[in-house]
């Protein structure tokens, strides 16, 4: 479970994360969604640690996050996968290596050992016959997906993924949120999602947190999220036609 | 005055970061002997070739500039071989690494950091700074010295060859030219400096790398800046070292 409390975020004076309080359960997708520019990437990253926070708490179980250096945050990072909106594969490895990194850099597994696990990873994600590419000979649904594997590689209890869908066609995109609520599962992590598509957020959503102008405007379930009175939400929610026609008829 | 100081102070920050203990000496071993590759063995062709042409035109400006007879003609080799251990194969060298190493170097930790490569680092809790630098700091400071010596021997096989062909030095004269009055203490000079421009180069490079912030425009920004920085530093600690190693 990941706490935070009274988070406050600015950036050359202008706030950009106002107050934030939230709770993400473990073993569920906890969605942050919001429109582009409302601070869902700078709360996600001010999460894992990339971005100082001005006040609040960050909590990982019974450990407060934000008040420990860079040594002592190793310990929680170790337990940290995260999957980034560009993937951030290393360029200079195949997809194997990039895999691999994760466990050669933190464990003392056998060379077979790594082998092992990074073809497992592999496996688990759908990516055959790639071990050899360079990310550049990747498409970006397969990139997607190697980034997943790198970031389970470690068997983290903490996933992190900004826009995991971004780019990407409809159906690979849902393929993608699959995959990210069946690792979720299977591995029982805190999983939180940021995305502003809502087709993840009614096929994946199990916890849903609503960030406008980087301040928490409303947080549910999929269930409740298209009966809220939030206007805020319902402006992002029923944005496009579609979703307009479906609340009408 | 206070962005310098900025500037200075994040510069110092970095560098404390960068050597700080690795996580993994294996992997920083494998790293630096693959920037060993990248950063040193691929300058030798363009060292070799431009200490080859510079040698060749000291050697024929100076054979113009000492027509008169009252010049020893191996004062020829003499001044080929010390314009280019003095100053050429340490300075100008580093001017033309800072242009490709440099470059080089801002634009791939640039790119990594606007890719979020560096926060991926970050994230699994690795010194970004230190498995990024560290390893290019080691290969250039270790190997650049190697490049100086190539660059002399070259530079001054270079100058034997053109003037030689062009006639205006024999081959003896060069010879005992080169071997005239020579001091040792040059070479031990032109790689003391060779190791802080080497120094200077990829820490200035990797600084302006690893602050981009933005896109593909301030990548290509952080390259020049790597470059000119460099390069005006350059001079500078030239004039520095100098003064301090030949007074």
């Amino acid at each position: 479970m990941i706490t935070i409390k009274h988070l406050n975020k600015s950036f050359n004076g202008i706030k950009v994360l106002k107050d934030i309080s939230i709770t993400f359960e473990a073993g569920k997708t906890n969605l942050i969604i919001g429109r582009s520019g409302s601070g869902k990437t700078v709360l996600l990253k001010s999460i894992v640690g990339l971005h100082e926070i001005d006040s609040g708490e960050i909590w990982f179980e019974n450990t407060l996050f934000n008040k420990l250096n860079f040594a002592e945050r190793k310990e929680v990072r170790s337990q940290i996968g995260m999957l980034f909106q560009g993937s951030a594969l290393f360029d200079s490895l195949t997809t194997e290596q990039n895999v691999r990194f994760p466990l050669e850099m933190f464990t003392n597994k056998s060379s077979e050992e790594k082998d092992e696990r990074v073809n497992f990873c592999l496996n688990r994600v759908n990516i055959i016959n790639a071990n050899n590419l360079f990310p550049s000979e990747l498409s970006g649904g397969m990139k997607k997906r190697v980034a997943i594997a790198r970031a389970i590689a470690l068997n983290p209890k903490y996933l992190f993924c900004d826009e995991p869908n971004s780019g990407l066609d409809p159906l690979t995109a849902i393929l993608i949120d699959a995959l990210i609520k069946e690792l979720t599962e299977e591995y029982s992590m805190t999983t939180i999602i940021n995305t502003h598509d809502m087709n993840s957020v009614m096929e994946i959503g199990e916890k849903i947190v609503f960030i406008s102008e980087g301040e928490k405007c409303w947080e549910g379930n999929k269930n409740e999220i298209l009966n809220s009175d939030c206007e805020k939400l319902n402006d992002f929610v029923f944005a496009n036609a579609l979703a307009k026609k479906l609340r009408d008829s | 005055m206070i962005k310098f100081f900025t500037q200075l102070g994040r510069y110092v920050m970095l560098l404390k970061k960068v050597f700080s203990k690795p996580e993994k000496p294996s992997i920083y071993y494998r790293q630096t002997m693959r920037e060993f590759v990248y950063l040193g063995l691929s300058s030798i062709g363009i060292i070799a070739i431009i200490s080859f042409f510079m040698g060749a035109v000291i050697t024929l400006q100076t054979a113009y500039n000492t027509e008169n007879p009252i010049y020893p003609k191996y004062l020829i080799g003499l001044g080929c071989r010390d314009s280019i251990i003095l100053e050429f194969s340490s300075t100008v060298a580093a001017l033309i690494l800072a242009g490709k190493v440099g470059s080089n170097i801002a634009s791939e930790i640039g790119t990594m950091r606007v890719t979020e490569q560096i926060d991926a680092l970050e994230i699994m809790g690795i010194n970004s700074a230190s498995y990024l630098i560290l390893p290019k700091l080691i290969a250039t400071v270790i190997f650049n010295p190697i490049l100086t010596l190539i660059g002399i021997i070259v530079g001054i096989f270079g100058g034997w060859i053109a003037g030689t062909l062009s006639g205006v030095i024999t081959s003896e004269n060069f010879i005992y030219g080169i071997q005239y009055a020579f001091i040792p203490y040059y070479i031990t000079y032109s790689l003391i400096k060779t190791v802080f421009f080497a120094f200077i180069i990829t820490s200035v490079s990797s600084f302006q790398g690893y602050y981009v912030d933005g896109g593909s425009l301030e990548v290509g920004r952080a390259s020049t800046k790597a470059v000119v920085f460099s390069s005006v530093l350059i001079l500078l600690f030239n004039v520095i070292l100098t003064q301090l190693l030949l007074s």
